[in-house]
């Protein structure tokens, strides 16, 4: 097929950015969405010019890395999937994409499609684990968990720190992000003693690095490709709640 | 006087361990702080160490090339990470462990290695758990486990399809704690492009900042590499994308041997390639096998539609040739079985390079639902690469490069032939052997980090304790800094016509083609011909684009193929070299009659370890010979 590509185009963190429009033909529809970006960058290489730059590595998923808007939605049209994960298949001949970078003033621009995102480790870094040292752990079965809290805290622990959430939400919250991590750790016995703690230092964190407010528009829901639920959400609204009454 | 002391301590193998780290010695909390660590890497080998080390107190400064640390490719690893629990009552244990991965690793790996990983795997699991990893569990509330990889005993902690994810989240969890703590520094969106080496030892690195260009000095007492392998020098495999040799091939040209570089795991069950533009093989975790039957046509280049080939005009091959052990046997030997029935004309598919992976039989007999909840989320993914589902169509599948067993070359405590130049996980060679078991590199990776190198190196750094900060005005890292600013512009300068990427393309073919999963003589020594040839046009008509001083993935992947170039002579030299078959590595002229592989004990039971004696010099080998005093050599059989 033969498709058009709107593209943003940005030199650095300190440029301004503009779109670019090439055409591109033989597209197949067997090639990954970036795979089809690889194609076009061959292209532009032969001709001289410079090739588009995005982030990428696993490919298949679960890295995180890949991200950008396609088509005005964060990792394009198909629900529940990464950028890397989206096919060609999805569109169809004559069409125009138009693909950009996240949008969000905690995520500069970097380079054309990449954007710093060190932000989500800052955000970890202020308490997203538990505390326990290497040797410090007793015998894995001796600490019972649910199956339920077992199977919903995997759930929650597939975040792949993307950004997407981000990037769908018009206030640029990064809720999403941190009640998956606030829940997963709150579903465990062992990250009960600092829970409180780790509620109030994430978001407070959050909102030092110039992330937004939550105002539930539930659009990082919709776009999250691992489906993390807004029920993660309720539920650091929750343990928000309970940690400041305790206060 | 060899090259090579592997150090391991004498005496019973369930002591060795034990006592070899009652004699290590100690350093004093109050000099740990005055002692620098580099750790590159933030795998599960490299976030591991560098965790531990700050949690010991040492001044650890961590490099990767990616973003975050959360993203280093073993967050791609799905099926599980093994130990020796025994949770399940099946009469596993330490030795069970330990002897399953000696042999599945066909005899070729060190016995107090293996041991020992097989002795730490436990506290993994403890640690990881203590982490927050979500295990799966039961519903009483304890750790379920699960048989991977076609052995007895269920042994396999996992977390769905993700466990690779979910164990990094963990230490990568670890390691963001101790960045707050200040033990810590993370240094993301670096380039290691090579080792310092003072008087002797590492002492640092120099890196590219890969936003601005700018060529960094960094210096330490120790550096750790945990860069992982390098299956990409194939250029379609299982691995991340920007995997690469570099890191330890800096350490090779430095003076670190690397050893049997050529035992490389090729997995059975990818997708196959599907475009030319493919850039990648995604991996279908091999727990498919447990239920699917893997199959091609009786007719050569039949042309009908899987579903219409009776039952009779179906050759399961792999039941057909291995009764006892069917679709379970080991990953080298359904690899090697899928090309020998491509290569005779009975693929399928567009190109004739796959074979058909069959749960028709599974759902007639356990349902579509149990099916589907078993698997649901690998035929998803199947799903949507391909647009078919494996629920209505055979899926198909075909090998791919998947995992390097080969590597640096360290002795009992993780060191390089370098002094203070220390190798964990995939990158080093130590405990796989010839073919690495599923769900034992999780394992290794951890071990290493949590449990094994914090000890050994605080060893090493005992005698470092007075030596000061080690400063980066010095002329080693004058000239390592001068020689890689000379690399990459020469890189830049060629100017010519074909990219990197399609000249790591045209290399990984020629890898493929004759040193993948069958080697033999004339293929071997043709394809370093080859390697010489297409090196040399790189050198000539190299296009890269940019400049040196901005964000630049063409330069980076440039740097990259040219270490696999070298890289790849060497593999092929390797395997030249070991005229028999073990494991993966399978020599045409090493067979039995049968067709299975025919190892040679007498003449290689040795790890062959390569150092490096210049540009265009001929490598020179050093021989571990491999004592096997606690087990007894063994046909590896599964018919
Ligand atoms: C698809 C797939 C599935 C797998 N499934 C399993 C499984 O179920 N169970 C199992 O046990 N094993 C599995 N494996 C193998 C396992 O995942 C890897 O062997 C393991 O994760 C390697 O970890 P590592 O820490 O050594 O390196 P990696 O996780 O590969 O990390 C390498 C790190 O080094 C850094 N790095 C490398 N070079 C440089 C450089 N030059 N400069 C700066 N930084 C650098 C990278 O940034 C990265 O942080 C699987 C492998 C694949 C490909
Ligand atoms: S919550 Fe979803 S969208 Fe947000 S970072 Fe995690 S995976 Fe990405
Ligand atoms: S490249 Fe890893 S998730 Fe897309």
């Amino acid at each position: 097929m033969n498709i058009k590509l709107k593209i943003w185009r940005q030199p650095d963190a300190k440029s301004n950015g503009r779109f670019e429009t090439y055409p591109l033909n033989d597209v197949s529809s067997d090639m990954s969405f970036l795979e089809m970006l690889d194609y076009l960058n061959n292209n532009l290489i032969k001709e001289g010019q410079q090739p588009v730059a995005f982030e990428h590595d696993c490919r298949e998923g679960i890295c995180g890395s890949c991200g950008m808007y396609i088509s005005g939605r964060p990792h394009g049209p198909q629900h529940k999937t990464t950028t890397c994960e989206l096919r060609m298949r999805e569109f169809k001949d004559g069409d125009t994409i138009t693909v950009e970078p996240w949008r969000a003033s905690a995520f500069p621009v970097i380079k054309d499609l990449i954007v710093e995102r060190s932000a989500f480790d800052k955000i970890m870094q202020s308490g997203g684990f538990i505390s326990v040292n290497a040797g410090a752990a007793q015998d894995a079965n001796s600490i019972l968990v649910k199956k339920k809290n077992a199977d919903e805290a995997f759930d929650s622990a597939t975040c792949l720190g993307c950004g997407a959430c981000v990037a769908a939400c018009k206030n640029s919250s990064a809720m999403l992000f941190i009640a998956a991590k606030v829940t997963h750790l709150a579903l465990f016995p062992q990250g009960q003693t600092e829970a409180e703690l780790r509620v109030k230092t994430m978001v407070a964190k959050m909102d030092e690095l110039g992330f937004g407010g939550c105002t539930n528009t539930r659009a990082c829901e919709a776009e999250c490709p691992k489906g993390i639920s807004i029920s993660n959400i309720a539920k650091l609204n929750r343990e928000f709640f309970v940690a400041k009454l305790k206060e | 006087m060899s090259k090579l002391n592997s150090k391991i301590p004498d005496g019973p193998l369930v002591d060795k361990w034990t006592k070899h780290k009652t004699a290590l010695k100690l350093v004093n909390p109050a000099n740990k702080s005055k002692l620098d660590i580099i750790v590159i890497g933030t795998g599960l080998g490299g976030s591991s160490s560098a965790s531990t080390l700050g949690e010991l107190g040492y001044n650890v400064k961590v490099f990767s090339y990616q973003d975050s640390p959360r993203r280093a490719h073993s967050v791609a690893a799905q099926g599980g990470i093994n130990a020796a629990k025994n949770y399940k009552n099946d009469n596993d244990s330490i030795y069970r462990l330990f002897y399953d991965m000696i042999k599945g690793g066909d005899f070729r790996a060190r016995e107090a290695n293996v041991y020992r990983a097989a002795e730490v795997s436990n506290l993994v699991i403890d640690h990881y758990t203590a982490l927050g990893v979500p295990f799966a569990r039961d519903y009483g509330g304890t750790i379920d486990n699960r048989s991977f990889g076609g052995v007895q005993v269920s042994r396999t902690f996992y977390a769905k399809g993700q466990t690779g994810q979910q164990c990094l989240v963990g230490a990568y969890s670890a390691l963001t704690r101790q960045i707050k703590a200040g033990t810590v520094t993370m240094y993301p969106r670096r380039d290691l492009l090579d080792i310092v080496v003072v008087d002797g030892k590492a002492r640092g690195i120099i890196t590219r900042n890969l936003v601005t260009g700018e060529i960094e000095r960094h210096s330490a007492h120790a550096v750790v590499l945990a860069t992982g392998g390098y299956g990409t020098i194939y250029y379609l495999s299982t691995l991340a994308l920007n995997s690469n040799a570099s890191a330890a091939w800096k350490a090779h040209r430095k003076g670190a041997l690397f050893a049997n570089p050529s035992f490389v795991q090729i997995h059975p069950t990818s997708i196959p390639v599907m475009n030319s533009y493919q850039s990648k093989l995604t991996l279908m975790s091999e727990s498919l096998r447990n239920d699917g039957r893997v199959w091609v046509p009786k007719q050569a280049k039949d042309p009908r539609k899987p579903n219409d080939i009776p039952e009779e005009e179906r050759d399961y091959y792999l039941e057909r040739r291995y009764p006892a052990f069917g679709n379970l046997v080991p990953r080298d030997v359904a690899s090697r079985a899928a090309k020998e029935r491509c290569d005779a004309g009975f693929g399928v598919g567009p190109t004739g390079l796959s074979v058909y992976l069959d749960f028709r039989d599974a759902i007639k007999k356990k349902g579509k639902k149990v099916i589907e909840s078993s698997y649901g989320n690998l035929f998803d993914m199947y799903e949507k690469i391909s647009g078919e589902s494996p629920l209505e169509t055979p899926m198909r599948i075909y090998p791919a490069g998947h995992y390097t067993m080969g590597g640096l070359w360290v002795d009992y405590n993780l060191m390089t032939t370098i002094p203070g130049l220390f190798a964990v996980g995939e990158s080093n060679f130590s405990d796989h052997g010839a073919n690495r078991l599923g769900a034992s590199s999780l394992m290794q990776c951890s071990g290493d980090g949590y449990f094994i190198l914090p000890y050994t190196i605080t060893d090493y750094l005992a005698d470092d304790i007075k030596t000061p900060r080690i400063q980066t005005n010095i002329p080693e890292f004058e000239k390592t800094e001068a020689d890689v600013k000379e690399r990459i512009k020469r890189l830049l300068s060629i100017n010519g016509k074909e990219t990197a990427t399609s000249f790591h393309k045209r290399l990984g073919k020629i890898m493929w083609d004759y040193c993948g999963m069958v080697r033999n003589e004339e293929g071997l020594k043709k394809a370093l011909v080859l390697i010489k040839e297409l090196e040399e046009e790189f050198w000539k008509n190299l296009k890269v684009t940019g400049t040196d001083s901005e964000l630049n993935q063409e330069l980076e992947k440039a740097g990259r193929v040219a270490d696999f170039f070298e890289l790849g002579k060497l593999l092929c030299m390797d395997a030249l070299n070991r005229k028999e078959s073990c494991g993966a590595h399978f020599r045409e002229e090493s067979q039995t009659e049968t067709g299975e592989a025919k190892r040679d004990d007498d003449n290689y039971s040795f790890v062959a370890a390569w150092e490096f004696k210049g540009e265009g010099q001929e490598p020179e080998l050093h021989k571990e010979e491999l004592k096997f005093e606690f087990v007894k050599l063994q046909e590896r059989s599964y018919k």
